[in-house]
C-alpha cells in the first residue's frame, strides 16, 4: 500500500496483529499495580467527600451554598458547563475525526469517549443537586401529571434536559457498539470461567463474521454522522441557557459557536492530561505516540484561537454596541472585583495555547501536560467569569453583591473530580483502553514497518 | 449433515485474493471471520449494502414527527398559554428538542436493527468457530464437494492457508 513518506507512523515498534492484541489487553489481564491502588484510594476519598457534601446540600438545602439572591448560579452551574465541555472532545474525536477519515483517531477514541461518558455523568449531577430536591427531578420530563401542566418547551433549560440526556445515551450507544468486537477479543483470551462468562455476556455473542463487520462499519459511520451535529448542538443549547436571557454579558449571539469551540478546547486538554499519564503507566507509547499528542495539540491551538477571538469579539461588540450597560459589564469583568478571575481566564486560554505554534513545545510531553492543566483551569474560570461577574452587578446597585463558595460547594466539585477519575481508573482495568480492532485495521497503512522513509 | 472446509490465513490480503479466486471458480464461501473489518471483502463476497442507514432514517423521521407533533399538540391544543403576546405555535423553539429526539430515535433504531439482524445481544449464544479469529487469524468456511476439492486446495495453498480441514456439521 502506498503511504506518503511525510506521514508519521501512527503505530511504532513494528507491531503484528498478535502483538497489538497482547499489549492492549495486558492492563486488563495483569494485576493492578501499586500506583493504581494509590490512585483509586485518592479518587474514592474525593468521591466520598463529594457524596457527603451532596448529602449536606440535600439534607439542609441550597442555603449551605454561597449563593444569594443576586448570584443564583455559582459553582454549581460553572462546574456543570465545565464538565459538559470536557465531554465534547470524546465525541469530537470519535465522530468528527471519523467523518474526516483521520486515522490517528483510532488510538485515542476509546478512552476519549469513555471520558465523555464520565464527564457527562459528573455534569448531570449539578443541575440535579441544584434543584434542591433531587427526588422531584422527574418534574423536568413531560409526563401526564395531576397538575395538568406541561414543561415549558420554549425554555433553553428544558432543551438542555433533552440535549444532555440524548447526548449521554447516544454516546453510550456509540461507545458500546465500538466496544463489542473488542470485548469479544477479551472474552477469547481470559481463562477463568467467571470472566469468560462476564465478557461473553458483554460481547453480545460477537463472532467476527464478515457480514457483521459490514453492518458494524455502516452503523459506526452513521452514528458518527449523527453524533457530529449532536455534539455541536449540545454546547450550543447549553450556551442558550445564557444567551437567551437579558443579562448584559450573557445576551450575545456569539455564544453558541464560542461555547462549542471552548468545549472542544477544554475537552482536548483533559484528554491530554489523562492520556499522557495513561500511555506511560500502561506501556502504550507505541500506540499513543508523540505524533498523536502533537495532533491533539494542533486541535488545541485551533480551538484555543477561536476562543481567543471570541473573547476579543465580545469586547469589541460591547464597545461597538454603544450600550452603556453592555460596556460596563465587560469593563467590570476586566477591572472589577473579579478581575483576577478574568485575567486567569485570559492568560490560560488565550496566551498559553499560542505557545503550541512551536513544534518543539508541541512535541514536548511535560510541557503539554502542564499546559493541559492550565487550559483546564482557564476554561473553568471562563465559565465562572461568565456566570458570576455577569450576575454580581444586578440592575439595581442596591442588589449588588459578591459571591464566595462554601466548603460544601468546593467539596461537591472535588467529589465530581473523584467520580470522574474513579470511573476512568475502573475503565482501564476492565475494558481495552484502545480500540483493538480499529488499530489493527490501520496497521498496514500506518504502522512503522510499512513506511520506507519516516521521521523519528 | 453438511460438509464444509475451514482454513486460516494470517494476512487479510491473502484472504481477499483467495476469496476472489474461489468466487471466480463458482465455489461458494459460507462464512468469513476476521479480527477487524477487511475493506473490499463485502464486494468480493457479493454482500448487499447494509440497510442500516435506511432504518436510521426511518427511525429518525418518526422521532422528528413525534417530537415536533407532541410539542405542537401540548402548546397549541392541549394547554395554550398566553405569555407576553408570544405565539403558541413557536416553531423555532421547538427545533432543538425535535433535533435531539430525532438523533435519539435514529441511534436506537440503528443499534437495535444491527443487534437483531446480526443475532447479537446480551445472552446471545452464537457459535464461535475459533478463539483466534478475534486476535490475528482470518477464518474462511468454504462449501465442500468432491468435484471442487482439488481446485479449492490449489487456491488455498497458493495463498498460504493453514490448517485446511474438512468438517462436518449442521450449519
Amino acid at each position: 500500500m502506498y503511504v506518503s513518506p511525510i506521514r508519521e507512523p501512527l503505530i511504532t515498534g513494528k507491531k503484528t496483529y498478535k502483538k497489538i492484541t497482547d499489549e492492549i489487553s495486558a492492563p486488563i489481564e495483569g494485576k493492578a499495580g501499586k500506583a493504581w491502588y494509590l490512585g483509586i484510594t485518592l479518587t474514592l476519598a474525593a468521591l466520598f467527600l463529594g457524596l457527603a457534601m451532596m448529602g449536606i446540600t440535600i439534607w439542609e438545602g441550597i442555603g449551605t451554598w454561597g449563593l444569594n439572591k443576586t448570584i443564583g448560579w455559582g459553582w454549581g452551574i460553572t462546574n456543570f458547563v465545565w464538565w459538559v465541555g470536557i465531554g465534547h472532545a470524546g465525541t469530537f474525536i470519535s465522530a468528527i475525526l471519523l467523518l474526516f477519515r483521520q486515522k490517528w483517531r483510532t488510538s485515542i477514541n476509546r478512552s476519549a469517549e469513555a471520558m465523555t461518558l464520565f464527564a457527562v455523568m459528573c455534569a448531570g449531577l449539578f443541575p440535579l443537586i441544584h434543584m434542591g430536591r433531587p427526588l422531584l427531578a422527574f418534574f423536568v420530563f413531560p409526563y401526564p401529571n395531576t397538575r395538568d401542566l406541561w414543561v415549558n418547551f420554549n425554555s433553553p433549560l428544558l432543551w438542555d434536559v433533552f440535549a444532555i440526556s440524548t447526548y449521554f445515551t447516544v454516546s453510550l450507544l456509540f461507545w458500546y457498539v465500538g466496544l463489542i468486537p473488542d470485548i469479544g477479543t477479551i472474552r477469547d483470551r481470559v481463562k477463568s470461567k467467571m470472566k469468560k462468562w462476564i465478557y461473553g455476556f458483554l460481547s453480545f455473542g460477537w463472532t467476527g463474521s464478515a457480514k457483521h463487520w459490514q453492518r458494524h462499519e455502516s452503523i459506526s459511520l452513521i452514528l458518527a454522522g449523527l453524533a457530529a451535529p449532536l455534539v455541536l448542538s449540545v454546547h450550543s443549547i447549553v450556551s442558550t441557557d445564557f444567551a437567551t436571557s437579558v443579562i448584559p454579558g450573557w445576551h450575545t449571539t456569539i455564544f453558541p459557536p464560542y461555547f462549542v469551540a471552548g468545549a472542544i478546547f477544554s475537552g482536548f486538554a483533559m484528554v491530554q492530561t489523562l492520556l499522557i499519564i495513561t500511555r506511560k503507566v500502561l506501556n502504550l507509547e507505541n500506540y499513543i505516540t508523540v505524533g498523536h499528542i502533537e495532533s491533539m495539540n494542533k486541535v488545541i491551538i485551533a480551538t484555543g484561537s477561536i476562543v481567543g477571538i471570541a473573547y476579543i469579539t465580545e469586547l469589541f461588540i460591547a464597545w461597538y454596541s454603544g450600550v452603556e450597560y453592555e460596556q460596563y459589564a465587560f469593563l467590570n469583568r476586566a477591572t472589577g472585583p473579579y478581575w483576577w478571575a478574568y485575567w486567569i481566564m485570559m492568560t490560560c486560554n488565550v496566551i498559553s495555547p499560542q505557545l503550541m505554534w512551536f513544534k518543539k513545545l508541541r512535541r514536548n510531553l511535560i510541557f503539554t501536560f502542564v499546559l493541559s492543566i492550565f487550559i483546564n483551569i482557564g476554561m473553568w474560570f471562563e465559565r465562572f467569569v461568565i456566570i458570576v461577574t455577569s450576575l454580581h452587578r444586578d440592575y439595581l446597585p442596591s442588589s449588588w453583591s459578591m459571591y464566595e463558595p462554601t466548603m460544601v460547594e468546593v467539596g461537591i466539585f472535588i467529589g465530581t473530580l473523584g467520580l470522574f477519575f474513579t470511573m476512568f481508573l475502573l475503565f482501564i482495568r476492565v475494558f481495552p483502553v484502545i480500540a483493538i480492532a480499529e488499530v489493527k485495521s490501520v496497521l498496514k497503512s500506518s504502522g512503522d514497518q510499512n513506511q520506507k522513509t519516516k521521521k523519528s | 449433515m453438511e460438509r464444509y472446509l475451514s482454513a486460516y490465513f494470517q494476512d487479510e490480503e491473502n484472504l481477499l485474493r483467495a476469496a476472489k479466486d474461489l468466487k471466480e471458480n463458482q465455489i461458494s464461501i459460507l462464512e468469513v471471520f476476521t479480527p477487524f473489518p477487511v475493506h473490499g471483502l463485502d464486494q468480493v463476497l457479493n454482500y448487499k449494502r447494509s440497510r442500516i442507514p435506511t432504518i436510521g432514517f426511518i427511525a429518525g423521521a418518526i422521532g422528528a414527527i413525534l417530537a415536533f407533533g407532541f410539542q405542537t399538540w401540548a402548546f397549541v391544543y392541549d394547554y395554550p398559554l398566553f405569555v407576553g403576546g408570544k405565539p403558541n405555535f413557536a416553531i423555532p423553539s421547538f427545533i432543538p428538542i425535535t433535533f435531539e429526539i430525532t438523533v435519539l430515535f435514529a441511534a436506537f433504531g440503528m443499534v437495535f436493527a444491527f443487534l437483531i439482524k446480526s443475532n447479537l445481544g446480551p445472552g446471545s449464544n452464537n457459535k464461535i468457530y475459533d478463539e483466534r479469529i478475534t486476535d490475528d487469524r482470518f477464518l474462511i468456511l468454504i462449501d465442500y464437494s468432491e468435484e471442487t476439492e482439488t481446485k479449492i486446495k490449489e487456491i488455498l495453498e497458493k495463498e498460504e492457508a493453514q490448517d485446511v480441514r474438512v468438517k462436518e456439521n449442521k450449519m
